[in-house]
């Protein structure tokens, strides 16, 4: 318990923690046993949906009564099926699109705000480079419109290349660097304020299991550091587990939220050493049966992807 | 180096085939013993080009001259109208309509009626037929590349609480840079056909177009024929030049 405390830094969203107990999941809603809605709540959703309309007039309910909490340091994955409506919600958080009904705040803000204010750094599916723009510069984009100094810049970008083990590949083109180098500087750029919250789009999701693995085990390691907040949407159920804190499980049509499992994966940074622990395993197997409906326990059989 | 060898490889066969034609075309007027008022062998053009090099040279450059101005005033417009109507969806459609016509209409058509708007002395109707034949393409290929711009990269610039400016600055001129430059190579040439055609019309002395008339309306049609050559290596040079300037620009650009 004290070793995940140690990754949430506000002493609030450890309280909440700490109330959970043994309970592992919490069904059907996001939100814990507190409802605290203070300033240490990185983001709060509130009964929110989303209504699409096509051109043609057609409505598609994206998203219904999604109630969800991220405390301030929390790392939560996102999981469910495709077309569940992960993205979507996550653009929400991000202002990049409205809700249809609810409400939702970021760090007390509406959403519109803390765009506005830059609350958040963000990263895509598709890692979005400028392809006309060295490494460098597209890590130094953030900064450089918000007005940083060209040498806190230059400081800063090199840190942060560091941080992604790109050093050598500053002045490089995004399209000389493989998928994962690419990845990891969109994700270098996500960081570049020093954001308190991210928020991923499967990241990771055109990488190979290899990449993947190790890109996962980094970004575990930036967050240890960082103590930022996580909203991480994936497909994949480990590594959804190997990176939360709790783990999200939606289902389709509408969009709703099914069940939210606590992972208890012990001390503050993640290392690959987990991938085989019990409480891993045992994770993943909660996170699969709550993905295919079933509920049975105790199935806790070796994982394969 | 790549680029260089490509480059050559690409310009072999074409060459090749210039070297062939000319040799039949010599041959056929020879052998066939056609006459110079149909057509006159290329040797013969050649000896009138190098005999009248200067007055060649005087023309072409009032040719160039207008060419150039009305290949720059269109390349203004082109970009800056298809930055509005990038941004305003009512001034899209209006001009949809307006370049649909101006894609039908034969700009130099245009001519006369500009010849009697402006002094007859006045190189200006020519400029502004170039300008007119220069903005279509620039227009419609600009406003292309502008529409280009990828949904994760408009995303990110809003994530980012970057402004309109900020956002066209860093990214859609960017992405429509290649378009721009697509256009602007092929209004290059187009310019130069429109200033020389231009002249047909009317207006002062001076200019391609109007020695290849003169020429040929004193029946010395291996001299028309000089002026001729002058005008499509005049409008190369505006080709090659705007493919050197796409060069220079796009260097640093992603596809390489
Ligand atoms: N811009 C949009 N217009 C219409 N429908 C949309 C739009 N964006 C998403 N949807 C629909 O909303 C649902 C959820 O999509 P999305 O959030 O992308 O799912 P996920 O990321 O979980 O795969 C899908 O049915 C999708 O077709
Ligand atoms: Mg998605």
């Amino acid at each position: 318990m004290t070793a995940i405390e140690n990754r949430v830094p506000a002493a609030q969203a450890s309280d909440t923690r700490n109330q959970t107990g043994e309970t592992m999941t919490q069904p059907l809603t996001g939100e814990r046993e507190s409802q605290s809605t203070g300033g240490s709540d990185a983001v709060v959703v509130r009964d929110v949906g989303k209504i699409f309309t096509t051109k043609k007039g057609a409505t598609v309910t994206a998203l219904e009564n999604i109630d969800l909490t991220v405390a301030a340091g929390e790392f939560v994955s996102l999981i469910g099926p495709s077309g569940c409506g992960k993205s979507t919600l996550m653009r929400l958080i991000a202002d990049l699109d409205t809700p249809t009904s609810g409400t939702l705040t970021v760090f007390g803000k509406t959403a519109k705000q803390a765009r506005l204010d830059q609350e958040y750094g963000i990263a895509f599916q598709q890692a979005g480079l400028l392809p006309w723009r060295t490494v460098r510069a597209n890590i130094e984009l953030p900064l450089e419109l918000h007005g940083f100094s060209k040498a806190a810049r230059t400081a800063r970008s090199r840190e942060l290349l560091l941080l992604v083990g790109l050093g050598d590949f500053a002045d490089n083109y995004p399209d000389q660097l493989s998928g994962g180098m690419q990845q990891r500087v969109a994700i270098a750029r996500s960081l570049a304020e020093s954001p308190n919250l991210l928020l991923m789009d499967e990241p990771f999701g055109a990488l190979d299991e290899m990449t993947r693995e190790h890109m996962q085990a980094e970004l575990a390691h930036i967050c240890a550091e960082t103590q930022a907040a996580v909203v991480f949407v994936t497909h994949s159920i480990p590594e959804a587990v190997f990176l939360a804190d709790r783990v999200v499980v939606m289902s389709p049509r509408p969009g709703r939220i099914q069940a939210v499992v606590d992972v208890k994966l012990g001390a503050g940074e993640r290392t690959d050493d987990l991938r085989e622990d019990d409480q891993f395993f045992a994770s993943v197997s909660e996170v699969r049966e709550h993905l295919h409906g079933t509920h049975a326990t105790g199935v806790r059989g070796v994982e394969n992807r | 180096m790549r680029a260089a060898f490509g480059a050559s490889k690409g310009l072999l066969p074409p060459i090749l085939l210039g070297v062939f034609s000319l040799a039949i075309w010599q041959a056929a007027v020879v052998w066939f013993n056609i006459k110079p008022f149909i057509v006159p062998s290329p040797l013969s053009i050649g000896a009138q080009f190098s005999e009248n090099f200067a007055t060649v040279w005087s023309n072409s450059m009032v040719t160039g001259l207008n060419s150039l101005l009305g290949l720059l005033l269109g390349l203004v417009i082109g970009v800056c109208l298809a930055l509005i109507a990038a941004m305003v969806r009512a001034i899209d459609e209006l001009s949809a309509a307006v370049v649909a016509a101006a894609m039908v209409i034969p700009i130099v058509a245009l001519a006369p009626v500009l010849y009697g708007m402006f002094s007859a002395a006045e190189q200006t109707a020519r400029i502004l037929v170039a300008a007119l034949a220069v903005f279509v393409p620039v227009y419609v290929n600009t406003l292309k590349g502008l529409r280009q711009v990828k949904p994760v990269h408009r995303d990110l610039m809003r994530a980012l609480a970057a402004g309109t400016w900020e956002t066209t600055r860093i990214v859609t001129l960017p992405t429509a840079l290649p378009f721009l430059f697509t256009g602007l190579r092929i209004a290059s040439s187009l310019a130069v056909i429109a200033a020389v055609i231009a002249e047909y019309f009317g207006g002062p002395i001076g200019g391609l177009g109007k020695a290849i008339t003169t020429a040929a309306s004193q029946s010395n049609y291996p001299l028309a024929w000089a002026y001729v050559l002058g005008s499509i290596i005049l409008g190369l040079l505006f080709y090659l030049a705007s493919m050197g300037l796409e060069k220079l620009v796009l260097k640093g650009n992603s596809s390489r």
